[in-house]
This record gives structure tokens, sequence and C-alpha cells, in this order.
């Protein structure tokens, strides 16, 4: 339980950036599928996890957020999921070294279970495939994020924890609702989140991507309210995509997310990092701004 | 309206699919849109007010949705429930007794997977009265041309999830706009914007699927 000790300790932990828009700008292209760069591009998929451990990070994610059985199968590379998963636990335990935390990545399945598309068996041997495969290539642990559905975040939770003796992480992606109060597409609260999570067995729960790091204070509220004991993550977007010039912006600057660094601590989150469209000078400054306020 | 349309249209907007169906809890063991539906037709009543129910009952969940009232697992065992009663419509749309307001082609734009969005859309259009065609995901320019020519008078409809792959809508609305300038072009998705939309000559743009039947109906009309 290594990250749980260093929260323990009483450790604000910084977590890496984006990995999706970074991929991207290193030349992916929509259509391609980002997990097969794990072996046709592993230098790339390389620097990124680099560039955030040299940002200041204590901890990178995984190129396998679509490496789900379901998503594969998009591309016809399903019965390649355990390679592909296993090869981004490698590349980055490669540049985390032994001083740094691999969060083995796992994304929705984007399969919806009350519509009876898959049963809960075959999701939950999905989720294993993957979950073993991230542990065998070097993961600390598994973070299932980007979550909106309770009943595939607990199967996701359940396949990690039985078949792996990594620490779990669970997040849950919410959005603001006409009444000022935050739930996800599948009408989730972040109480309702932290409780069910919780339940299954996830160490450490939080909140990732969403509207910018504004409003993840006041989920974090949210969930601190409804857990007042359990470490909290949050993986912030760099405030949510504007296009200019045909080109795809995130609009917070680091500075704006350094500002915003105190108050999240305040708020109860344990570990800060970003989500889409976040970079290493996000994170550097996230970085600067936690020891700032720990001191 | 009679007691059975009336029942239909609630059926459809609480998302009860038929007798067996265990959602809604507090609807259990009770009459859904399946046997309503396939009352209603066997005792008379015309296929068109049976329509008209499950718009009511579509356009009543769309509302709740707008208004976070409801979500996407709502809106889903509604969409169930609709389907189930359209079924007992099918020979009357075959046969032109029943017409819908017009043809709605929809797909997720080249590039992008995701779908969810795009299926939320089309059931609600369907349950508005629109005959939807339903192109999949990663949807070229070219799949949409085919789609127009083999329907004319059609509305197009085309959703992205991700920023990367959203501005692969403005090339494929230029060459729609080409050949046919006169098909009216929708957009949707979590990174698009009204604004997004005018910048790469969308029609309209709709941030929820109530929103996109309301544009449809203003450009069917």
């Amino acid at each position: 339980m290594k990250i749980l000790n260093a929260i323990q300790r009483g450790q604000v932990l910084v977590s890496d950036g984006a990995w999706g828009t970074f991929l991207h700008a290193k030349g992916l292209k929509p259509g391609e599928c980002p997990e097969l760069w794990n072996v046709t591009h592993p230098q790339a998929v390389l620097d990124i996890a680099k560039s955030y451990i040299a940002a200041g990070a204590n901890m990178v994610e995984t190129n396998s957020f679509g490496g789900s059985i379901f998503k594969l199968n998009h591309y016809g590379l399903g019965d390649r999921a355990f390679e592909l998963n296993k090869a981004a636990a490698v590349l980055s335990r490669q540049a985390a070294g032994e001083e740094h935390f691999v969060l083995g990545s796992i994304g929705p399945t984007g399969v919806i279970l009350m519509m009876g598309e898959v049963t809960e068996k075959e999701m939950y041997e999905a989720f294993t495939v993957q979950a073993t495969a991230l542990a065998q290539g070097g993961a600390d642990a598994i973070v299932v994020e980007t979550m909106t559905a309770i009943d595939e975040a607990v199967l996701a939770i359940k396949a990690a924890k039985e078949n792996t003796d990594l620490e779990v992480i669970c997040t849950f992606t919410f959005d603001p609702t006409v009444d000022g109060d935050y739930k996800t597409m599948m009408g989730v609260s972040p109480e309702e989140m932290a409780k069910a999570v919780l339940e299954a067995g996830a160490d450490i729960i939080g909140t990732n991507c969403g509207n910018g790091m504004k409003r993840m204070v006041d989920i974090v509220k949210a969930i601190r309210s409804a857990a007042p004991h359990a470490p909290i993550l949050v993986h912030a977007n760099a405030g949510a995509p504007v296009i200019h010039d045909g080109a795809t912006v995130f609009p917070e600057t680091p500075q704006e997310m350094y500002e915003l660094v105190p108050g999240l601590i305040d708020a109860g989150a344990n570990i800060i990092g970003g989500c889409c469209g976040t970079s290493p000078e996000h994170i550097a400054a996230i970085q600067r701004a936690v020891n700032i306020t720990l001191q | 309206m009679s007691d059975i349309i009336d029942k239909l249209a609630q059926c459809i907007e609480r998302g009860k699919v038929n007798n067996q169906s265990p959602y809604p809890p507090d609807m259990k063991n009770q009459d859904g849109a399946d046997e309503l539906a396939k009352a209603a037709i066997e005792t008379g009543f015309d296929p068109d007010d049976v329509l008209k129910a499950c718009m009511l009952g579509m356009d009543r969940i769309g509302e709740k949705f707008s208004q976070n009232k409801a979500f996407v697992p709502e809106l889903l065992m509604s969409a169930k429930a609709m389907t189930a009663a359209m079924e007992h419509l099918k020979p009357f749309f075959q046969s032109g007794q029943v017409k819908r307001k017009g043809i709605f082609i929809v797909g997720t734009i080249a590039g992008d997977l995701h779908d969810i969005g795009k299926n939320l859309v089309a059931m609600v259009a369907e349950g508005g009265g629109y005959e939807v065609i339903d192109l999949g995901t990663d949807v070229s320019a070219e799949k949409y041309l085919a789609a127009i020519a083999e329907h004319p008078g059609c509305i197009v409809g085309m959703s992205a999830l991700l920023t990367t792959t959203m501005v692969n809508m403005e090339g494929a609305i230029k060459a729609i706009k080409e050949k046919y300038p006169n098909t009216p072009v929708l957009i949707g998705g979590a990174p698009v914007t009204q604004n997004y939309a005018d910048k790469i000559g969308a029609d309209g743009y709709s941030a929820d699927p109530k929103g996109a039947v309301a544009l449809l109906n203003k450009m069917a009309a």
C-alpha cells in the first residue's frame, strides 16, 4: 500500500497530465488506436511518461485508457488486449524508475450494462485482462477513471482487487446540472459515487476530466462530505475546450491551475494531477503550488 | 385523450417496456408500452394516435433530460419502451397509413467511435416522429453523401465526442453542401458549441436531444 502510506504521512502527491491530447500532439491520427502506439511508437509513449516525471510528478499513468477488449475491438485489436496493456505499464515503469508510482489506467468500456449489450461476467473478465496485464507490466496501482456508471466502475474495481494485489483508485467524471450541483451523465452524484466505490473496495476515490480546476473544488468538497477519511485524487482538465483557428485549445493556463491548488487541497484533495489539455508545464505548476501550500 | 393512450404515453415517459419488465419498480406487474400499444391498435384506435402517444412520452422524458431531472439510463429505458410500442406501428408505416415527419440521417463523424450521444439523439428523434437512418460511427463524407442520395429530402445529423475528431465535421459539411446545398446539417456532441456550428457552416446545433428534435421540426416544416 505504497501510495496510501505516502498520503498517511501527510503528503499531497502530484500526478501526471494529459495522455490523449499529448499523443495527438505527437502525431497520433484521429481514428488510430492510441494503445497500439505502445508497441508501434514506444519511444513517443515513453517520452510522454518521462516528461511528466521530469516536471515533478510523483506518479505517472499508463497509455491504456482505451485498453479494454471492447474498445480495442473497434480496431480489430481485442485479442491483443493483454499485450498492449502490459506494454503500456512496462513503458511507464521505465520512465518512473523505482522512486515514482505507476498508475495503470482503465477507462470506460463504452458499453452500457443496463442495456443488456454485455453481461456483467463479460465485463468483469475484460477488466481482469486489463488489470492483470498492467500489474504484470509493473504498475503499482490501477486507476479506474472517467467512470459515469456505478455498475461498471464496481466491476472494474472488483476485477482489479480480486485478481491483483495493487492499490485501486477510482475516479468519476461529473458535469454541472441546471440546479448547480454535479452528476455524471448516468445521474450519479459525487456522494453516491463515494459510497458505492468505497464499498466495492477502492482505496482511493476521486474525480477526473470535467470542466476545469475551479469546478473540481466543489466536486471534491461533495466527495469529502460523503467520505471523510478516504484519500481523494483529482485529475482536472485544463478547462473546457475551445476552438481557435481550427485547433482545439484547452484554455486554463499553468498559472491559473497553480492558483487553484490551495483551494483544492483545502477541500480535501490528496493527489492532484491533470487530464485533457494539461501539459508538463501544468504539472510543474501544480507541483510548485503543492510545495508552497504544504510549507 | 383516452385512458389507454394516456397510459401508453406514461409508460414511455417512465421507461416501462412490458408487463415482465421490473423497471420502474413502482410499475411492477403492470402492462407496459408493448401491451398497451398492441391493445390500442386491436381495439381500433387510430395508429396516428398511438404514434402521438409515443411522441408525447418521449417529449416529456426529453424535457426532463434537458432539465437534468433524468439522465442517460432513464432516457434509454424510455427509448426501449418506445421501440416496443413502435413495433406495433410498423405495418402502418410500411403501408403509408401513418406518415412520419421526415427522414433523419445520423452518424458519428469520421475518426470517432463514440456512439452513446448519437444514439440518444437518434432515439429521441424517432420518438419525435422521424424515420431515423443510423450510419453508425466513423462515418466519412462519402457515406453521408451516399445516404443522402438514397433518401432525398432528408436532414443530416453529425456527432463527435472528441475535440480531435470534431474538426472532421467541417470537411464533411463542405462536401455535403457542395453537392446538396439544400440538405440541412445539424451537429452536436460534448465539445461542440453554437459558435463552432456557425463557423463550419452547420445549419443547427443543440446541446441535448430535445433541442435537436426542435431543430428538426423547424427544418422539416
